[in-house]
């Protein structure tokens, strides 16, 4: 009776960092890595979409372990910097680098297998999947089945699928939706379809995790929630880029800042310094306090 | 590309459904997983995954001994007698579910519009006709070796359209997979070797002969054939069910989901394609060795777009990417007008109409129950599910009990 007690009770817990959870969520990760050296370099990037220049020569670095906040008002070419850098758009110039290695020119695919993985503004979850059946298709991009060892059930089909199925649950328990593994995710709520993007993007197992605008639509309540367990994600040993059009709410979480308007790079800096730049506040100025994106 | 995060308005749907689950945030878990998956059948799918594993297996074993009985039992009123023969019609049946399952790979699972799948089939009939009838001058070989030659060639046919295609999108796809369909046709007219109209005759089958002398695999001998034929679509849908309980079925499904954020999850999206437009093929292939075995004679004339429309007309009707609704549609299309002779001239007109009807009322086929992709999900949710009935009856005993115990 006790041992079914703390069962059901370890799905309870949301973002408080549960050992258990988080060591199986992230199997084979150095927990806790320190604040270190340059994982990720965009360097010079530009893209012009025809005559507009939606980003202008952006430069910056993102840390190993750290979480760097991507701020600007709307429209500022956060997300096309994110596009730029997943393989989404072709830059017209620049590079990305992540350890050392351009990501110029890959495949999407191949990009997110180098270890960058993403989420999107606008929820793309596959609808007629289950929350459990998403987060397997971001572990599947580990997976080395074949189209014939998937025909004939070889024996590393046999593997990859359980070890799926127990990974998946993990990274549900995670995000704190594991209660919901089997509900289609077009029918899950808004809350949890954000925080299954989250789930299925930590799936590929990236170096950089990438986040666009997780928390637009919910309340303060849910957002603080969200900065928890994205701080639990930096704490479980991946790096983490931020985008957050709510400026209070990223200076609480993030280690650093980068600040775009009209796709130019405007401060690079700590958030307590960020919070004082004229040119931060001056951006920000005539926008709206607390903005549901 | 077009991945942007502004409103893109093929979102909306899926906007508007966000924008409702906002209020929803209360729904208990799993209340609404089965919402699409109910329907005309009333959530057959459903009941089917509550039933105990032995119950399963003892009732596909009920429906597959009765498939193989069906010629044999000929049922009054559902016999197409005396207008067709009925084991015949059967045979049909049959390769009209495989051609179906087929293509429900390629419409079903990987969303790929292919409106020229009749091209696969024509390929598969006439590489069985080039290697065993007299009228061609190739090599000959036997009858039952001709089917994984067909199917191999037809793979190769399938990479060799869908590699230069399949980078195209949606109506675009479409469009061109027409067009191939009509060239395999327009080829078999104008290459000498593949005889135009004239054809190939007495194409060869199994061996095999009765007391008297006779083939048991004659053309006019339904009921072998149709054994034959239900034998290899029911071994098609076991690898093709290990398939959707696989990584290349997640792969596809997430692709006919969301292509971009497919490639993004790390799905190589153009390499699945191609698969499943080769396995797709390799089926479609196939089932036109099985089919030009048993008529004996193939010529351009069979092999027009419009039964290439109503193979996709199948798989819509039976309920795209579900493999049961495509033999149950495919079944049906080959059925219906071999049992009412009298409307068999219509049968344009009358499936134009049922399709509009269907897709009014049912827009997800007649079965749209769902398919499984995790090889050994059901534990996982079923653990999910006990442990979130054990909450709840906890939260029902009250917070009391729980400290006592
Ligand atoms: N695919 C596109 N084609 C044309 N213009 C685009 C495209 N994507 C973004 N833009 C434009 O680029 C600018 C930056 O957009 P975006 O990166 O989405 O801003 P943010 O995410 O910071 O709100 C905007 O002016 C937007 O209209
Ligand atoms: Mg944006």
């Amino acid at each position: 009776m006790t041992e079914s007690t703390e069962e059901t009770g370890r799905h309870a817990g949301i973002p408080g960092v549960d050992a258990d959870v988080a060591e199986a969520a992230a199997a084979e990760r150095d927990i806790a890595v320190k604040v270190g050296d340059d994982l990720i370099e965009v360097k010079n990037l530009t893209v012009k979409f025809g005559g507009l220049l939606a980003l202008d020569n952006v430069s910056f670095t993102i840390k190993r372990g750290e979480i760097l906040g991507l701020i600007g008002p709307n429209g500022a070419g956060k997300t096309t910097c994110f596009n730029a850098m997943t393989g989404v758009y072709k830059p017209t110039s620049g590079q990305v680098l992540l350890e050392g290695r351009v990501l110029n020119g890959l495949k999407q695919h191949k990009i997110t297998r180098a270890g960058l993985a993403r989420t999107f503004q606008n929820i793309r979850l596959f609808g007629e999947m289950t929350a459990l059946e998403n987060v397997v298709v971001g572990l599947d991009a580990r997976h080395k089945t074949s189209v014939v060892g998937a025909l004939l059930r070889l024996p590393r089909h046999v593997r990859e699928e359980k070890s799926s199925i127990e990974r998946g649950m993990a990274l549900l328990e995670f995000v704190g939706i594991a209660d919901q593994a089997a509900t289609l995710s077009r029918h899950l709520p808004y809350g949890s379809q954000r925080r299954l993007e989250i789930a299925r993007a930590l799936a590929t197992d990236p170096k950089v995790l990438c986040l666009d605008e997780p928390a637009a639509g919910f309340n303060p309540a849910e957002k603080e929630e969200l900065m928890q367990l994205i701080r639990t994600v930096r704490d479980d040993g991946y790096t983490v880029l931020l985008i957050e059009h709510d400026m209070k709410l990223v200076m609480g979480v993030t280690d650093r800042i980068v600040v775009l308007e009209f796709g130019k790079k405007i401060a690079d800096d700590v958030p307590s310094v960020i919070r004082e730049d004229p040119k931060v506040v001056s951006a920000y100025l005539g926008e709206p306090e607390d903005d549901f994106a | 590309m077009s991945m942007v995060d502004g409103p893109t308005p093929l979102h909306t749907a899926k906007a508007d459904q966000a924008a409702e689950d906002r209020g929803a945030v209360g729904t208990p878990p799993g209340s609404s997983a089965a919402a699409r998956r109910s329907g005309w059948f009333g959530g057959l799918g459903e009941k089917w995954q509550a039933l105990p594993r032995q119950k399963q297996w003892l009732f596909l074993i009920l429906v597959v001994i009765l498939a193989y009985l069906l010629p044999i039992i000929n049922p009054p009123l559902i016999s197409t007698e005396p207008g067709n023969d009925f084991p015949l019609a059967c045979q049909t049946m049959a390769v009209w579910a495989l051609v179906a399952v087929g293509l429900n790979i390629v419409i079903g699972y990987a969303g790929l519009l292919d409106l020229g799948y009749i091209a696969f089939f024509a390929v598969g009939s006439y590489v069985t006709a080039m290697l065993t009838s007299p009228d061609s001058t190739f090599l000959k070989i036997p009858y039952l070796w001709t089917i994984p030659v067909a199917m191999a060639v037809t793979m190769f046919f399938g990479v060799l359209l869908g590699v230069p295609t399949l980078r195209l999108r949606g109506d675009y796809l479409a469009i061109v997979t027409l067009g191939f369909g009509e060239i395999v046709r327009i080829l078999a007219t104008i290459i000498p070797a593949l005889k135009g109209q004239v054809g190939f005759q007495n194409i060869g089958h199994p061996p095999g002969t009765d007391a008297s002398g006779i083939p048991i695999f004659s053309n006019s001998n339904g009921t072998p054939w149709y054994w034959l034929t239900l034998t290899i679509l029911i071994i098609v849908l076991l690898l093709a069910g290990n398939l959707e309980r696989s990584r290349v079925g997640r792969n596809w499904i997430a692709i006919r989901e969301d292509e971009d954020a497919a490639e993004t999850m790390g799905v190589p999206t153009f390499k699945y394609k191609v698969w499943a437009f080769a396995i797709g093929a390799g089926v479609g292939g196939l089932s036109g060795a099985l089919m030009s075995g048993q008529v004996g004679f193939v010529s351009n004339a069979k092999f027009d777009v419009v039964t290439s429309i109503l193979f996709v007309a199948a798989v819509v009707l039976g309920g795209a990417g579900n493999k049961v609704g495509a033999i149950l549609g495919g079944a049906l299309v080959a059925y219906i007008p071999l049992r009412f002779t009298s409307i068999a001239e219509y049968k344009y007109l009358i499936f134009g109409l049922v399709l509009v009807v269907v897709m009014i009322y049912r827009s997800h086929g007649l079965l749209a129950a769902r398919q499984q992709l995790l090889a050994y999900g059901q534990k996982a949710y079923a653990a999910v599910k006990a442990s979130s009935d054990a909450k709840a009856a906890k939260a029902k005993t009250g917070p009391g009990k729980e400290a006592a115990s």
